[in-house]
C-alpha cells in the first residue's frame, strides 16, 4: 500500500518525503526495498542485497531451495513478493549463527555429520530443519519425513541423522 | 609402491620458485598421457605467483594444496589434497584447500596443460589423482627432508616426517614453515621420488570432513550461480521448445519496455552437424536486463512464437512402436557373439525371455546451468560451472579466436553434475552473448529451461532372452538393445553409435558359452548425453532383472544362481571403460556380503520381499541389496544395503556419501522420473511434474558396506547407481510376485494395489 504523501505542517516547512519503499528485517537489519514491490524475496536477497545463501531451484515453490523463515515460518522465497514481507523478521541461512556468530545448532550437526554433497539444497534444508526443531524439540522419523526440501544429491539420510543430532546438542544432551 | 612408479620419463616433479620463503611445488604431465596418444603435458605449476602450483608451504608453516578438478558433490576439494597432504606428512589442521582454475598457457599457439587431468567426469578424478598427485606430496616431502639434513648436517634417510615436522634420530623438531625457503632453493632427482609405502598413510584410508562444509552451513559458499561480476547483466533465454525449431515471430516492444530490461537478442539455430559445447545451439530469443525480476518479467513479456521444421511430430509413444518394429528387423550392429545362440536356444530344456524399457531422463542438478563471462577485446575470464573446463576453453577458442593465454576459466563449487556438465552448450551460450552484448553477463538457465532442453540419458528397449539347461546353467544368452545412442550428432561415426549402448564384456559375457549381443539404432530427434553411469544404469536393470526371472522360472536361489555364472574367482578381459579387466571375485564378494547384510538365508518378514543385484562399473565393484513391501499401492524400503568395492578408499566418509547418494539416485529415478515427448517438444516442465523423491519416499538409511581392498582405486560417484533399481525390481517381486519391467515403477507398484 502507498503510504500517504507528505503535507506541510504549520510552519510552511515542508518535510523531507516520507520514504515509500517497503520496510523489512533480515537476519536483524532493517532495508527499505524501493524496487518493484512484487519482485520475489528470493531475488531481491540475492540481486539486491547479495545475499545469495538462498538458492534458487525451481521457482515455482516445488524443491525448497530458496527456503527463508519470516516471523520463524518457512517460506518460499521464490513466490513470496518482498511486499508480503514488510514489516516482518526474514532469516535466510546467512542469519542462522546467533549475533555472536556461534553456530545455530543444525550447522553444527551438519558439519560433525558431513551432510552436504553439492551442498546447493542445504541452505533450505537447514533453515527447514532449524524451524522444525523449534516446533518439535525431539522429532520423530514421521516428523522428519514431512520435510518436503528437495535434494538432488540423496543426502537424506545424512540429513536425518543430523537432525537427531542438532536436537541432541539443543537439549543438552550432545557437545 | 615402488619409488617415483610411473615418472620415469623426462621432467617430472622439479622445483618452481621461491618467493617469500614459500615453497612451491608442481608436477608434470601424467604418464598415461602418452600411452593414450594424450597431449604430452610439460612441467605444471609454473605460475607461482598466482599461487596455482599444487603445493606452497608458507614460512609460518600453513600449507595451501590446490584442488584441481571442479567439486560438484563428489568431494574432491577434499578427496584430492589429502592424496597430497598424505605423502607429504602435511599436518591436515595445517592445510588450506585452494581450488584452482583451468591451469593453461599458451606455448606458441598451442595450449600447454599446467595440472593434467581437471575434468570431472567417468569416475577418474580419484584415479588420475592416485596416479600423478601423489608425486606432487611426495616431492615437497623430499625437499623439506634435504632441506633439513643440511641443516643439521645428517643424511637424510636418518630423517622421518610427521604431521608438518622434520625429526631427528634425537627427537629433535623441524617445522616445514622453517624449512621451507631452503627447500625451494633445491632441485630435485630426474628420477623422481620414492612414495610412501602404504602402511605410513595416515590420512589416505581415514575419514575426512568435506572442506567446503563449513562455508556451507552458513551460506558463504559461492556456487556459480551465486556469482555476480560488476556491471554484468543477467541474460536468460526465452527457448524454442521444438529440438528442430527456429524463430517465427518475434515482437520484443513490450519486453524492452519493462525497467531494467537493457536488450533483447535473438539466437539463431546452429546448423545441424555443428559441433559447439556438445552440438547444435537451439534456437532462442535472450533477454538481458539488470537483475534477474526484470529478466524474468521480459522474458514473460517477449512476444515470441516458433515453428518445428520437421513439422513438431516427434513423440516417445510412436519411439516405443519404432523400437517393436526395429527390435523385429535386422540389427544395425553385431557388438558380441560368442558359440551359437540359436541353436543353444533352439534346444534348451527352457527358454526364457523378457522385454525391459528405460526412459529418457533429464539430469535435473539442484543448480541450473550457468555461467559468467566477460570478454575484453584481448581477454575472456569465465566463471564456469563445468565439469569439462578444457572444452569449455576450446568453446571460448571458437567462438572468440582468443590465445590459450588469453583466456581465463574458473570453476566455482557446482551444485550438482551427474555428467549434464560434461557438456558446456550453457557455456558456448554465455560466450556468444557476451561477445554480441560488449558487456559481462551472467547467463541463468530456469529449470524450465533445464528440464526441456537437456541432453538425456537415452531411451531404450531392451529384449532378453534366455535357455537354461535341465541342471540350471544358463546355456544361451542374449541381449538385444534398441536404443537412442548417446553419441549421435556428436561427430561419431554411424557404425560407433552402439559403444556407448551396449559394452561388449559386461556380464555375462564371458561366462555363458553360447552369447549374442546386438544393438539396434532408434532414430529420434531429442539431444542425449551422460546420465551419471551412462549405459550401466540401462544395462545392469535389463540384465539382473532378466536373472532373476530365469532364477524364479528355473526355481533357484537368485544369489546361488548369481554365483554360479560369476563362477571361480579370475579375471576377464574388460575392453570398455574400467578395464582391463574385471575380477569375478571381486564382484561375487560384494554380492555375498550385501546378501549376508541383508540376511538373505533367512526368511524376510511377512509380506515383504528381498532383492539383490550386483554390477561392475568403472573399475567399481557393488551389490545392492533391499528390503521392501508395497501396500495401498505404496511402496516401503524398510531396508537398504550397498556392498561397494571400489579398490583402495581414500576417504571413507566420501564413499559412503557417493554410494549412499547414488542409491537414492537410482532409486528415485527408478520410482518416478521420465522424460517424454509430445508434438516435438518435451513434456516435463519443473519439478511438479519431474518429481525427484523426497525424503518420506526413500530408505531410512543406506547401509554402505566397504570392501578394504588394495587394489589401486576406482572413484566412487558412479557405481553406487547400476545396481539398485534392478534389485529393487527384485525386491519388489519376491513381496509381490508383479515384476516390473519399466521403468519409472511407480504406476506399475500403483496398480499392484
Ligand atoms: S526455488 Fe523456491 S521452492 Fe524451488
Ligand atoms: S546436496 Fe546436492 S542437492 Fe542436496
Amino acid at each position: 500500500m502507498p503510504l500517504p504523501p507528505p503535507t506541510p505542517s504549520a510552519s510552511g516547512i515542508v518535510p523531507e518525503p516520507r520514504r515509500t519503499g517497503v520496510e523489512l528485517t533480515v537476519n536483524g537489519e532493517r532495508y527499505v526495498h524501493t524496487g518493484d514491490p512484487d519482485m520475489p524475496l528470493l531475488w531481491w536477497l540475492r540481486d539486491v542485497l547479495r545475499l545469495t545463501g538462498a538458492k534458487y531451484g525451481c521457482g515455482v515453490g516445488a524443491c525448497g531451495a530458496c527456503t527463508v523463515l519470516i516471523d520463524g515460518k518457512p517460506a518460499r522465497a521464490c513466490l513470496t513478493p518482498v511486499l508480503a514481507a514488510r514489516g516482518r523478521n526474514v532469516t535466510t541461512v546467512e542469519g542462522l549463527a546467533d549475533p555472536l556468530g556461534r553456530l545455530h545448532p543444525v550447522q553444527r550437526a551438519w558439519i560433525d555429520e558431513d551432510v552436504p554433497q553439492c551442498g546447493y539444497c542445504q541452505a533450505g534444508q537447514l533453515l527447514a530443519a532449524a524451524e522444525l526443531l523449534a516446533r518439535k524439540p525431539q522429532p520423530s522419523d514421521a516428523d522428519i519425513d514431512a520435510i518436503p526440501n528437495l535434494c538432488r544429491c540423496g543426502t537424506y539420510p545424512r540429513i536425518r541423522r543430523a537432525i537427531r543430532r542438532a536436537a541432541a546438542i539443543a537439549s543438552g544432551e550432545a557437545p | 609402491m615402488s619409488a617415483g612408479s610411473g615418472f620415469t620419463r623426462r621432467g617430472f616433479l622439479r622445483v618452481l620458485a621461491v618467493t617469500g620463503g614459500a615453497l612451491v611445488v608442481g608436477i608434470p604431465a601424467r604418464a598415461w598421457a602418452q600411452q593414450d596418444g594424450r597431449e604430452d603435458l610439460a612441467i605444471l605449476g609454473d605460475s607461482w605467483t598466482a599461487l596455482n602450483a599444487f603445493v606452497r608451504v608458507e614460512p609460518n608453516g600453513r600449507v595451501i594444496i590446490g584442488a584441481r578438478t571442479p567439486d560438484m558433490g563428489q568431494g574432491t576439494r577434499t578427496s584430492l589434497p589429502r592424496i597430497i597432504a598424505d605423502e607429504m606428512d602435511a599436518d591436515w589442521a595445517q592445510v588450506t584447500v585452494t581450488p584452482l582454475p583451468l591451469g593453461v598457457e599458451d606455448d606458441q599457439g598451442t595450449p600447454r596443460w599446467l595440472y593434467g587431468p581437471q575434468s570431472a567426469g567417468g569416475s577418474t578424478s580419484i584415479p588420475d589423482a592416485w596416479r600423478d598427485l601423489r608425486q606432487a606430496g611426495a616431492a615437497a616431502r623430499w625437499l623439506l627432508v634435504q632441506a633439513a639434513a643440511a641443516r643439521t648436517g645428517l643424511p637424510p634417510d636418518q630423517l622421518r616426517t610427521e604431521a608438518g615436522w622434520v625429526i631427528t634420530p634425537d627427537a629433535r623438531r623441524l617445522g616445514y614453515g622453517e624449512l621451507a625457503a631452503d627447500a625451494g632453493k633445491l632441485s630435485l632427482p630426474d628420477a623422481g621420488v620414492a612414495l610412501k609405502s602404504p602402511q605410513a598413510y595416515r590420512l589416505i584410508g581415514q575419514a575426512a570432513r568435506g572442506v567446503d562444509v563449513p562455508a556451507i552451513v552458513t551460506g558463504q559458499q559461492k556456487f556459480g550461480y551465486d556469482h555476480y561480476w560488476g556491471d554484468g547483466l543477467i541474460a536468460m533465454i526465452v527457448r524454442c521448445p521444438y529440438f528442430d525449431g527456429e524463430l517465427d515471430h518475434l515482437d520484443a516492444g513490450a519486453a524492452l519496455a519493462i525497467e531494467g530490461v537493457e536488450q533483447v537478442l535473438p539466437l539463431p539455430a546452429m546448423p545441424a552437424g555443428t559441433l559447439l559445447g556438445r552440438g547444435p545451439l537451439g534456437a532462442g530469443v535472450a533477454v538481458l536486463a539488470r537483475d534477474t525480476w526484470s529478466a524474468l518479467k521480459g522474458r514473460a513479456a517477449l512476444d515470441v512464437r516458433w515453428k518445428s521444421r520437421s513439422g513438431g511430430t516427434a513423440s516417445t509413444t510412436a519411439l516405443e512402436g519404432q523400437a517393436e518394429r526395429v527390435l523385429k528387423g535386422a540389427a544395425t550392429t553385431l557388438v558380441r557373439r560368442n558359440g551359437d545362440f540359436a541353436h543353444a536356444f533352439r534346444t534348451a530344456a527352457r527358454r526364457i525371455q523378457a522385454q525391459y524399457t528405460v526412459p529418457f531422463v533429464a539430469h535435473a542438478t539442484m543448480e541450473p546451468q550457468n555461467c559468467l563471462v566477460r570478454i575484453d577485446p584481448d581477454r575472456a575470464y569465465l566463471m564456469a560451472a563445468t565439469q569439462t573446463p578444457r572444452s569449455a576453453f576450446d568453446v571460448v577458442r571458437q567462438i572468440t579466436g582468443l590465445d590459450a593465454g588469453q583466456i581465463s576459466i574458473e570453476m566455482p563449487r557446482i551444485g550438482g553434475g551427474f555428467g549434464r556438465r560434461l557438456d558446456n552448450d550453457y557455456v558456448a551460450e554465455a560466450v556468444l552473448l557476451a561477445k554480441a552484448v560488449g558487456k559481462p553477463i551472467k547467463l541463468q538457465w530456469t529449470r524450465e529451461d533445464d528440464l526441456g532442453h537437456d541432453v538425456y540419458r537415452p531411451f531404450g528397449v531392451h529384449a532378453l532372452a534366455a535357455g537354461v539347461d535341465r541342471k540350471g546353467h544358463i546355456v544361451a544368452w542374449r541381449q538385444h538393445l534398441a536404443s537412442t545412442s548417446k553419441l549421435w550428432r556428436r561427430g561419431v561415426p554411424d557404425d560407433r553409435l552402439w559403444t556407448s549402448e551396449l559394452y561388449p564384456d559386461d556380464p555375462p559375457a564371458g561366462m555363458v558359452a553360447n552369447l549374442e549381443l546386438a544393438w539396434f539404432a532408434l532414430d529420434f530427434p531429442l539431444p542425449r548425453g551422460n546420465w551419471r553411469a551412462p549405459g550401466h544404469t540401462a544395462n545392469a536393470f535389463a540384465v539382473q532383472s532378466f536373472l532373476d526371472e530365469i532364477a524364479h522360472a528355473t526355481r533357484q536361489d537368485p544369489l546361488r544362481l548369481r554365483l554360479a555364472l560369476l563362477g571361480a574367482p579370475r579375471l576377464l578381459p574388460y575392453a570398455s571403460h574400467g578395464g582391463p579387466t574385471l575380477d569375478t571375485g571381486r564382484l561375487a564378494n560384494v554380492l555375498q556380503l550385501a546378501a549376508q547384510r541383508i540376511g538373505w538365508s533367512s526368511r524376510a518378514p511377512a509380506g515383504r520381499g528381498r532383492g539383490l543385484a550386483c554390477h561392475f562399473t568403472f573399475g567399481g565393484y557393488v551389490a545392492h541389496a533391499f528390503e521392501v513391501s508395497v501396500s495401498g499401492g505404496k511402496l516401503a524400503i524398510h531396508r537398504a544395503v550397498a556392498a561397494a568395492d571400489v579398490g583402495r578408499v581414500i576417504d571413507p566418509n566420501g564413499v559412503d556419501a557417493q554410494i549412499s547418494g547414488g542409491t537414492l539416485d537410482a532409486l528415485s529415478t527408478a520410482l518416478n522420473l521420465a522424460i517424454t515427448v509430445r508434438d516435438g517438444a518435451v513434456v516435463q516442465q519443473n519439478f511438479p511434474d519431474y518429481p525427484l523423491a523426497r525424503m518420506a519416499e526413500m530408505p531410512r538409511e543406506v547401509e554402505v558396506i566397504q570392501v578394504p581392498s588394495q587394489a589401486d582405486p576406482a572413484g566412487a560417484g558412479e557405481m553406487g547407481v547400476p545396481s539398485a533399481a534392478p534389485a529393487l525390481a527384485n525386491a519388489i517381486f519376491a513381496a509381490t510376485g508383479v515384476r516390473l519391467r519399466r521403468m519409472p515403477f511407480k504406476p506399475g507398484i500403483a496398480r499392484i494395489g
